[in-house]
């Protein structure tokens, strides 16, 4: 498929990279000197921008981590005044605390264009119309999508999520083309057409799919391309990059991650040391021109490795592999990160039921269930089941609000909850990819 | 007075899986405990198993010592004629006097239907049915 924008994503690997540490060594020498947070962790690291010589150095600067976004809750490792910003998005932290990330014109336009290379290097343009199935609002999926399909031309359906069955309608009435959702919602949709007599495959005009925010295996894009007659594509980002933002081209050979824009390593995630590509270990990337955010070295937390080679559709620029995992325990359901240490937080406001818990997560059908189990405390134990319903209407309530996705409750005899730390036993994860 | 007609209920918190009861009445007839009557309120996924026993202070501390959620509640056991319109005699007289049931469960023995209630005005009730010459089970039956 035609390059977007040819002379960026077609440049030569050594123009590339030359690129590349010039944008780094300039947001380096920005940071340092106009942003205290910046300057002090490398005082901390004893680095300079001065000690930035060759691309590589990269490694030389500190890591940045999500706990850095949390500290500095809502906005103060922001790079951008107040009246510079166009746009929030926020995402649920690990603990109560949300994260805020803020968006300056240039960095909304940097990230349109980064989806309008990404859409179009699997073929979507003008003529297209592209659904997007992700949330609409604080969450950046929605916008992101919509922003980067506009960019190409296409026209937009934003439905946003829910309401499956007027969505294949309107699918089917506007001949929608091309999605944007996860793959568990898109295989969702399949089911529920098919229970209103329709067949994606045989009465839409729908012929892609990108798909992300959530882990997927090849076989179910096996079984999604082949049941749906699409062709599916791995879409990623999370809000701290700006959003989804990388996909993969139509050869289906890893996520390009525009060099331009974003600078990645692998590293081991234990000891921090650089791994050479196919190296499976964390993914970390600085963000080599966001205005109002920038990453340096941040750690996703996502396990992958860095593709060989160049890739056959003829862009030049590095390719990661599917995501193998986490490093840390967050989970995602429907869409929505979710850390067990959440949970963990809200319960504590919730005098009702003990502090233990047991997350149990599930696909019923294409749908992603999470049920969390909580023991009842001796003083809200009621010998009225209205009043015992009210304590569990109460905790699901006030986990849906913090987590942003619903949360099924049961509640527990005492003393046959996991007591010990540790993921294997707090959460349950029956869902296969 | 009203007070002698009062008797302490215990109430288990239960998990709605099997065996559940099988383990509480089996720590009870270790314990050599005696159930005169006993139901069961389920709802999404749990469940309270309510019994009045002979000895509840013992039946207190023998299941929570198992690790069980139980707690105390004053219920009073009516005496019903074990014949066609016992159950409605009692219930009119809570009613004439607006005094609502929450829950009620009963049991057939030899001397006479009993029929236990949880009320929201427990001293009332006990006035009004010892009133209308109804006969009421003492507190003092379980120890």
């Amino acid at each position: 498929m035609a390059s977007w924008n040819p002379r960026t994503e077609e440049m030569p690997l050594d123009e590339l990279r030359r690129l590349q540490f010039k944008l780094l060594k300039s947001l380096v020498y920005r940071l340092y000197s106009f942003n205290e947070f910046y300057r002090r962790r490398m005082k901390e690291h004893q680095v300079h921008p001065d000690d930035i010589r060759t691309l590589e150095d990269v490694a030389k600067l500190p890591f940045m981590y999500k706990s850095d976004l949390r500290d500095g809750y809502p906005d103060k490792i922001f790079t951008a005044e107040r009246n510079e910003l166009v746009r929030y998005h926020v995402s649920s932290g690990t603990t109560g605390k949300p994260t805020v990330v803020g968006y300056t014109e240039r960095d909304i336009e940097n990230w349109s264009e980064s989806l309008a290379r990404a859409f179009s290097s699997c073929g979507l343009g003008r003529g297209d119309v592209m659904q997007v199935s992700y949330g609409y609002g604080l969450f950046t999926g929605g916008l992101g999508a919509h922003y980067g399909a506009e960019r190409v031309g296409a026209t937009v359906l934003p439905t946003s999520v829910g309401n499956t069955e007027r969505q294949i309608e309107l699918m089917q009435d506007l001949h929608v083309t091309a999605i944007a959702c996860t793959p568990s919602y898109l295989l969702h949709m399949g089911e529920v057409a098919e229970k209103m007599g329709i067949s994606i495959k045989n009465d839409t005009d729908l012929r892609m799919g990108f798909l992300g925010a959530e882990p997927w295996s090849e076989q179910m894009r096996g079984r999604i391309e082949d049941w749906l007659g699409i062709r599916a594509y791995d879409i990623y980002g999370t809000s701290e990059l700006s959003g989804p933002m990388f996909t993969e081209c139509a050869e289906q050979q890893g996520i390009h991650i525009w060099g331009d824009l974003a600078l990645i390593e692998i590293i081991d995630p234990a000891t921090g040391e650089v791994l050479g590509p196919g190296e499976q270990g964390e993914l970390t990337i600085t963000m080599l021109q966001k205005e109002a955010l920038p990453m340096v070295r941040y750690r996703i937390g996502d396990l992958t490795a860095i593709e060989e080679g160049t890739c056959a559709c003829g862009r030049t620029h590095p390719r990661i592999g599917r995501i193998r995992g986490r490093v840390d325990d967050m989970l995602i359901v429907r869409g929505i990160n979710v850390f067990p240490s959440q949970v963990e937080h809200a319960l504590l406001e919730i005098p009702e039921v003990g502090r233990h818990f047991q997350i149990v997560v599930d696909r019923k059908g294409a749908l992603d269930s999470m049920l969390v189990r909580v023991e009842v405390s001796e003083e809200a134990f009621s010998d009225k089941i209205t009043e015992l319903m009210v304590i569990k209407k109460a905790v699901e309530h006030r986990l849906r609000s913090s987590l942003n996705v619903g949360v099924d409750v049961e509640l527990v005899e005492p003393g046959t909850l996991p007591r010990f730390e540790g993921k294997s036993k707090k959460v349950v994860d029956r869902r296969s990819l | 007075m009203e007070k002698s007609y009062i008797v302490k209920q215990i109430s288990i918190f239960s998990e709605n899986r099997p065996g559940r009861l099988a383990a509480i009445a089996g720590a009870l007839r270790d314990a050599g405990i005696n159930i005169f009557a006993f139901s069961i309120a389920e709802a999404d996924g749990f469940g309270v198993v309510r019994a009045l026993v002979d000895r509840p202070e013992d039946a207190y501390q023998t299941l929570t010592e198992l690790g069980f959620r139980v707690s105390f509640t004053d219920v009073i056991g009516v005496k019903m004629r074990d014949e066609p319109g016992g159950l409605s005699e009692i219930a009119s007289i809570l009613g004439d006097a607006g005094i609502n049931i929450e829950y009620a469960y009963a049991y057939s023995g030899k001397d006479a239907a009993v029929l236990i209630l949880r009320v929201d005005l427990v001293e009332d009730a006990v006035r009004q049915i010892l009133a209308r010459g109804g006969e009421l089970l003492k507190a003092s039956l379980s120890r």
